[in-house]
């Protein structure tokens, strides 16, 4: 767990950008006189992460925060900017196998465990895949131990490794991704939504053993979810994403307790209850805006309550703020004060 | 939250349902996917039903619409809405039942709208197939619906098609869509699922203000335990196809009496509460060929006794809510016998 010992930037993204081009073919883009269309998924964050901390994401879909998950793990190119891992610029394209120390020490584990298993390969195969593809086994029963040893880590016994996926449920099957993803002896986890197709239940199963893994291997893990309360469960500090853009960041207690943005609080503001302490919900109207033509200035002005002129003409920059940092104007300009938020001190 | 007042406790129940058996024949066997689940929903009152995947909750709910997909059938078992039996009608006649008196919200907007139709056709021919109504009066009935449900400009949207809307706007459109013909329960199953949680607290506050306003009955059923505590007034909590646990939301939620409700709580991650690990529920639920004898919950329970082994419970009296787990009952659970699955 993080102190001040521990090495900064383990994991550092600068300016990070991704368009999707979805224009039209060229052909009817000349005859109908329409323009090029691009999709700014992701439109330029920074995130430092130091090694042994979880580092989340949240945002509603389509805000581009599994779109930094795969540009992290190099499953997109970005358009710009830089990602380092550990010191080394991982984001250019490099001639085959000149990343592929590096890529060892950086794993995924992905949402879906029904689609990101190969349904016709045995549970064996699919984990001891990354161990034979990194050369790390020294023969057959090497591999067999270290395959073994890793089904036991995710609380699955050794037979299972004859199975197929199909003859999982759901929480074992993400196990067995998790499994995967530890064979190679990552460093770095990248998560995207590993919880968010499982049953409550079987969620705290999960949650739980990436906390053990973490603390057993001193993993690092970029955690991307949609669910709040999940995060402030397992992060050490948490990025809110709006739009392809970092809107606050901080360390999670001071997110929780002290949320700045307006578009942070708003997020805060409808997490259901379950205290049920007649805390009333305040449905935030309106809904995210499309990528393609993103609102001018700050993107959340046509849904923020405190936006005026400067919010909607000029883009507010990421400044820092206790322990954390905040885009917005009306924080800068003290319009809008900072409060304490009961939720924290509820049970 | 619905004040409990608000329902007299004399009243007939809306809709009744007695030892709701709904199986499946299959090559290897008939499954029970729904076995023995009574329970009943009061004018006015909003019944959440929780349950993880499999459970058998949308079951009963597709069941009282009348849409079980066969080979799913009902083995045995009462549905009655208003005193009268819904699940023996012939298919035309349950037609006009579902819509007129019953209606229902699905998960996924985009598969509960035809792409082809625009908004308007879909909602005049519903309102035009259950109320005598001429074209142009359905059309206003239209969009006076849109407008209640909250579509900014519905004069000009009506005549949009399901695909120009968002994913919230559609969920509305979905709930127009089943207060058409103002019916007297709503069947939702997870309404609010697909959604963003901003999207979702504004459809959950929807569907609470409108049954407030026409006194509908809502049968909630969801895996959000977040959503159930804020909209229900009571929670019937399934687990292997039967009812483990109901009673006042809030009993159930706050001091829950079945060992699986207790391990679900704690197992959600809150806010305001940060320990070191979340309390969960080792092992998953048994799949409908190995459910097991006695209560179906014994292989992951910790107070499992000896007579959970053989017996099953029924539902018993537990403070303000009933619970099937013999720990309520005045033998108790016999002798103690330890948890099958070490999983940590």
């Amino acid at each position: 767990m993080p102190d001040g010992a521990i090495k900064p930037q383990f994991v550092r993204i600068q300016g990070l950008k991704r368009y999707f081009d979805v224009s039209a073919p060229w052909l009817v883009r000349k005859i109908e006189g329409r323009p090029r269309q691009l999709v700014r998924a992701v439109d330029g964050i920074d995130i430092e992460i130091a090694r042994g901390e979880t580092f989340s994401l949240v945002g509603e879909s389509g805000c581009g925060k599994s779109t930094v998950a795969r540009l992290v793990v190099g499953l997109y190119p970005p358009t710009a900017g830089r990602i380092e891992f550990d010191g080394n610029d991982i984001s250019a394209r490099r001639r085959q196998g000149a990343h592929s120390t590096l890529r060892r020490r950086l794993q995924m584990i992905f949402q879906d465990p029904f689609a990101s298993l190969n349904p016709r390969w045995r549970v064996f195969d699919i984990i001891a895949e990354p161990i034979r593809a990194f050369g790390l086994s020294s023969g057959k029963a090497d591999l067999e131990k270290q395959v073994s040893d890793l089904l036991r880590q995710v609380r699955l016994t050794p037979a299972d490794g004859r199975k197929f996926p199909h003859e999982f449920s759901g929480g074992q099957r993400q196990r067995i991704s998790i499994a995967r993803a530890l064979a190679s002896r990552p460093e770095f986890l990248v998560c995207d939504e590993p919880t968010s197709a499982l049953d409550v239940s079987v969620q705290a199963q999960i949650l739980n053993l990436m906390m053990d893994l973490q603390r057993r291997f001193g993993l690092t893990y970029l955690f991307i979810s949609h669910n709040l309360a999940v995060v402030y469960h397992i992060s050490t500090r948490v990025g809110v994403m709006y739009l392809g853009r970092l809107v606050e960041q901080a360390p999670t207690d001071t997110l929780f307790k002290r949320p700045k943005h307006p578009y942070t609080r708003m997020l805060l503001d409808t997490i259901p209850d379950l205290e049920m302490t007649g805390r009333q919900r305040s449905p935030v109207a309106g809904e995210v805006p499309s990528p393609i033509d993103p609102p001018s200035g700050c993107t959340f002005h046509p849904r923020c309550p405190f936006a005026n002129d400067r919010c909607k003409a000029e883009r507010p920059a990421l400044l820092a703020i206790e322990g954390g940092a905040v885009a917005c104007h009306a924080i800068e300009e003290g319009r809008l004060a900072v409060e304490d938020r009961s939720y924290a001190a509820a049970r | 939250m619905v004040p409990s007042d608000k329902i007299p406790s004399n009243n007939a129940p809306l809709l009744e349902v007695k030892n709701l058996r709904v199986e499946f024949p299959t090559r290897r066997g008939t499954l029970l996917a729904v076995d023995d689940v009574s329970f009943d929903i009061a004018p006015g009152e909003v019944l959440g039903v929780v349950g993880e995947s499999g459970a058998g909750k949308s079951l009963t709910g597709n069941a009282i619409i009348g849409l079980l997909e066969p080979p799913g059938r009902i083995a045995s078992g009462e549905i009655r809405l208003e005193g009268k039996r819904i699940d023996n009608l012939p298919y035309e006649e349950m037609r006009k039942v579902r819509g007129a008196r019953i209606g229902a919200i699905f998960q996924d907007p985009l598969t509960s709208l035809n792409p082809l139709y625009s908004v308007s056709r879909q909602l005049v021919e519903t309102i035009q197939t259950h109320l005598p109504m001429s074209a142009a009066q359905a059309r206003q009935r239209a969009i006076d619906l849109l407008k209640e449900v909250g579509i900014p400009g519905a004069e000009d949207r009506i005549d949009h098609y399901p695909h120009q809307f968002s994913g919230g706007m559609r969920q509305r459109v979905v709930i127009a869509l089943a207060l058409c013909a103002g019916p007297r329960l709503i069947v939702a199953d997870e309404p609010t699922t697909a959604l963003d949680v901003s999207i979702q607290a504004q459809i959950i506050a929807l569907l609470k203000r409108l049954c407030r306003e026409h006194g509908t009955a809502v049968m909630l059923v969801t895996h959000d335990m977040g959503v159930i505590a804020e909209t229900a007034d009571r929670v019937a909590v399934m687990y292997a196809g039967r009812i483990a646990e109901v009673g006042p939301v809030r009993d159930v939620i706050k001091d829950a009496k079945h060992p699986y409700t207790k391990g679900l709580m704690g197992s959600i991650p809150s806010l305001g509460h940060r320990g070191d690990r979340l309390t969960q529920i080792d092992g998953a639920m048994p799949r409908l060929t190995e459910i097991p004898p006695g209560c179906a919950f014994n292989p992951r329970c910790t107070f499992r006794g000896a007579r959970c082994l053989v017996e099953r419970p029924d539902l018993i009296p537990a403070g303000a809510s009933r619970a099937a787990c013999w720990l309520h009952d005045t033998r108790g659970v016999g002798a103690p016998v330890a948890k099958e699955l070490a999983d940590a």
